[in-house]
């Protein structure tokens, strides 16, 4: 047995598993502490289906504790960036175009000093030890309590990071350091950024570890616990409390993940119809496909490997107008949580598209005598007005021109008929409302390479096999069961104007957890210089 | 006399001119995010940037062109810095023996639109509104001085280290060749200034408003959603150029050939065009746009790739399946479907055997 857990904003959810199958389900309100929220949920689980804690073989969390915090600006550490480049880079330093609210929230600060590699990994200068020693003294004067480091071109080669960071660890026992190599990709600014806004979350990331880790162990649960990744693959503890930047986006993921798992395929598109917005995305061999572009998180631009979603001002409470000229339209603005006093069919005054629904014999919600005599044309227009905009973001995300099944959740879900245009017939999973707890219940173990190669001539498939065995091999260290290992993804983009027909190759590897494997860190083992 | 027409740059204009400059960067120019961090740093520190209009160019100005040089995806690893681009200004003053009295735009599309607010703010010289090509090329040759007899050296190629190469060719082709190997050597960017000249052969040869054109495209963009207007639509008016397709992506294929990202994208046509196709081959820039078999537009016109919804514009490198793009068509200055702009960057220099097909004049 296996439990997942989802701290969200407002809601705490659990799900006991066997296997794939879903034993009990569990919905209980998010507390200021988290801990006892799960305390709450874990005993609920126990209530509706008793199970002997030492039976649990694994404890999967997701939470959107550590975006939220992003989003609020609260509970961050006192953070610096130290950059390794000079004598590049200066114009632009750590912390360029950040909102001043932000910086603030972070007292950030930024100190730049010679280091740093080029392209092909030659030095740019030679890591000036002195200078990051002053820098590291400056900061304890300062009160900084965690430190981003960010050579240039680290992707390529690390030494100068991990060189830096020992000095400031040892100038400052007891300050975080977190690594940009460990945590983004080729982008100077945005992978500075993601190390940043990872530094600023460890010492938030070290109190909610522990909080999750004694209400666990408090119920009697012995068992390893994992939070799962932006990615839908899992770390431990210790990895998390290091990179609390890969739980960002782990919220979608795992809602996408549970969706597919439980309607039993995986490659589709997923459709989460809420109250005010619609979000869909897709899975491809059971993981989201990653938006391609920066993602912007609290107005920091990053390049963090986010799933790719698109988001539609469409939703149950969405306001309906008949407009003389335009005819009838759906949103954008929506009556939100008021939808159970403002809705017709809940008495009150503002036609929303749950009333068109329920007009339409899609839904029986509130009472339908309130909406019987909606003027038909009103009621079609309106429901082939949310058919067609869903159906053309469905579109928009597919990646061939494959049939693509259509997994449909969230409250709203009921906005939308048994088939939609170009998809044909869509899936409406049972538990759905408990969807991202069981996402994380299944999430696997991942290894993943992402290197630049020089591809001599007739080389392609030799770069491509190197990295995929790398990939694998990284997915077992983790501790992933090698029999389950598979490879998800293969990317190459060729890159313009580098000599030597340089291609960069990325390759991802997933594994079910391996629960006999003592060595396994739950981590993607990062990548070595 | 005409009306001397100055006009000033701030920071707050910088998103919409590197909105703009996306567009003319047709596909290609590099992403003008790097470029608008750049100049917004400059001017922050050094205060805005006048804008000369080129008919008010003194004929014995002494104007300089300054650009970025290299590769895209290094620039955003190591971005260049605002005293590196200052450097080679001062430089090539000095091998001149006459100080600048202008700086200048090579390139008025993607990155290198921005790098030359960086210049002027720098060194708290005018900026001509105006630029060499009034687009964006991936050679150095490839700019309309060149069909005025003004070559490109001597030029200047400056790193972040301070390691600064002046180079006098016997031809554009060396200064090309000589400054990529460089280039190469210098961390794949390098900030260059080319093209000395005067304000009379400035005159002659620049095309002119293309930093204003720029920051009203921005602009446009910024303020159709507000006001409900078709986007695309406001572009294609201000280009006096022609909607060519729209569509959905379905198929992009690339592959790096002598240091050039070549590819093609495949689009499956939707509402007025819908069960047609269009083909757009590229090489780093969009050059040739084929409409069910037939071409419909090439270089040296503007083949710029426009998302539909926002006429945000989509470089080839962000080109994906199932992006919905608006192909536009513009005209590219006169003076480039002359038979010596046509060489130098005409269909036949990118390898397609076949002569121009102009906007206003397809078959």
């Amino acid at each position: 047995m296996r439990i997942g857990i989802d701290v969200g904003g407002t809601n705490t959810d659990a799900v006991l598993m066997d296997g794939d199958r879903v034993l009990a389900t569990v919905k209980t309100a998010t507390t200021e502490d988290v801990t006892s929220g799960i305390m709450a949920a874990l005993d609920g689980l126990h209530r509706q289906r008793a199970f002997a804690p030492a039976a649990v073989r694994a404890v999967m969390i997701g939470t959107t504790h550590f975006v939220n915090a992003l989003l609020e600006a609260r509970g961050l550490a006192p953070t610096a960036a130290l950059r390794l480049c000079l004598p590049a880079t200066a114009s632009l330093p750590p912390l360029v175009d950040w909102p001043r609210r932000m910086v603030d929230a972070l007292s950030g600060r930024a100190y730049l000093v010679h280091g740093g590699h080029e392209f092909d990994g030659r030095r740019i200068a030679a890591l000036d030890e002195a200078e990051v020693r002053r820098a590291a003294e400056d900061m304890g004067r300062h009160g900084v309590r965690s430190v981003a480091i960010t050579s240039v071109f680290s992707p390529v080669n690390a030494e100068c990071e991990v060189r830096a960071a020992e000095i400031v660890a040892a100038e400052l026992p007891g300050v975080a350091v977190s690594l940009s190599h460990e945590i983004g990709r080729i982008g100077l600014l945005e992978r500075e950024n993601a190390t940043i806004l990872n530094a600023a979350l460890r010492e938030l990331a070290a109190r909610i570890v522990d909080g999750l880790a004694s209400s666990v162990a408090g119920f009697g649960i012995t068992a390893p616990l994992y939070l799962s990744q932006n990615d839908g693959t899992l770390m431990d503890l210790d990895f998390t409390r290091r990179h609390p930047v890969a739980t960002l986006a782990s919220g979608p993921t795992n809602s996408m993940r549970g969706a597919a798992m439980l309607s039993n395929v995986d490659t589709c598109a997923v459709v989460d119809v809420g109250g005010t917005t619609t979000d869909v995305g897709v899975l491809r061999r059971g993981f989201p496909r990653e938006a391609t572009t920066e993602v912007t998180i609290a107005g920091i631009r990053t390049n963090f490997r986010m799933p790719d979603v698109v988001s539609l001002a469409l939703g149950g409470g969405s306001r309906v107008r008949d407009d003389a000229t335009t005819g009838a339209r759906v949103g954008p603005d929506s009556v939100g949580y008021e939808l159970t006093s403002r809705a017709l069919v809940f008495g009150g005054d503002t036609l929303t598209a749950t009333d068109v629904a329920v007009a339409a014999g899609r839904a029986e919600i509130g009472d339908p005598d309130r909406v019987a005599r909606l003027d038909r044309d009103l009621v079609r227009a309106t429901m082939d007005q949310v058919v067609a905009q869903v159906a053309d973001a469905i579109d928009r995300m597919r990646t061939s021109p494959e049939p693509l099944p259509v997994v449909v959740v969230g409250g709203g879900s009921v906005l939308l008929p048994d088939a939609l245009p170009g998809a044909g017939s869509v899936r409406r999973p049972e538990h759905f409302p408990v969807a991202n707890a069981i996402g994380a219940a299944i999430a696997q173990i991942g290894g993943e390479v992402d290197r630049v190669f020089a591809i001599r001539p007739g080389g392609r498939d030799a770069a491509v096999a190197e990295a995929t065995q790398e990939a694998v091999d990284r997915a077992v260290a983790a501790g992933a069961d090698p029999a389950t290992v598979r490879v998800v993804d293969v990317d190459e983009v060729p890159l313009p104007y580098l000599p030597g027909n340089a291609t960069r190759i990325r390759v991802r590897a997933v594994g079910d957890l391996d629960l006999a494997y003592p060595g396994g860190t739950g981590a993607a083992v990062p990548e070595e210089p | 006399m005409a009306t001397t027409k100055v006009s000033f740059v701030d920071v707050e204009d910088l998103p919409d001119i590197a909105a703009g400059a996306a567009i003319l960067g047709t596909g290609g120019g590099g992403d003008p995010h790097i470029g608008r961090l750049l100049a917004a740093a400059a001017l922050r520190r050094h205060g805005p940037v006048r804008l000369v209009g080129l008919d008010d160019l003194p004929s014995d100005a002494v104007v300089l062109p300054v650009s970025l040089m290299g590769a895209p995806t290094v620039m955003v690893e190591k971005p260049p810095s605002v005293d590196q681009v200052a450097l080679v200004v001062d430089t090539l003053a000095g091998y001149l023996g006459r100080a600048v009295t202008h700086i200048a735009c090579a390139e008025a599309g993607g990155v290198n639109s921005l790098i030359p607010f960086v210049a002027a703010a720098r060194l708290d010289v005018p900026l001509v509104d105006a630029d060499m090509m009034g687009r964006a090329f991936p050679e150095l040759q490839m700019v309309l001085p060149s069909l005025y007899g003004v070559p490109t050296t001597p030029m200047v190629i400056a790193d972040e280290k301070g390691n600064r190469a002046v180079l006098d060719t016997v031809d554009n082709h060396w200064a090309e060749r000589l400054a990529r190997s460089a280039t190469i050597d210098m961390g794949c960017t390098a900030v260059i200034a080319t093209c000395p000249m005067t304000g009379q052969q400035a005159g002659e040869s620049l095309v002119p408003g293309t930093l204003t054109l720029c920051r009203e495209l921005g602009r446009l963009l910024r303020t159709s959603k507000a006001e409900h207007r078709d986007p695309v639509d406001g572009v294609v008016t201000r280009l006096r150029g022609g909607r060519l397709f729209s569509g959905k992506v379905v198929d992009v294929a690339r592959r790096t050939v002598t240091g050039f990202a070549r590819g093609e994208a495949r689009l499956s046509g939707t509402d007025e065009h819908a069960g047609g196709e269009l083909v757009l081959r590229f090489q780093n820039e969009h050059l040739i746009a084929e409409v069910d078999g037939v071409v419909r537009a090439s270089v040296p016109d503007l083949l710029c790739t426009l998302d539909t919804e926002t006429g945000t514009a989509v470089t080839t490198e962000a080109l994906r399946y199932g992006q919905r793009l608006t192909v536009i068509v513009a005209p590219a200055d006169p003076r480039w479907h002359t038979p010596g702009g046509i060489e130098l960057a005409g269909p036949r220099y990118f390898g397609y055997d076949m002569d121009p097909v102009r906007f206003g004049e397809e078959p």
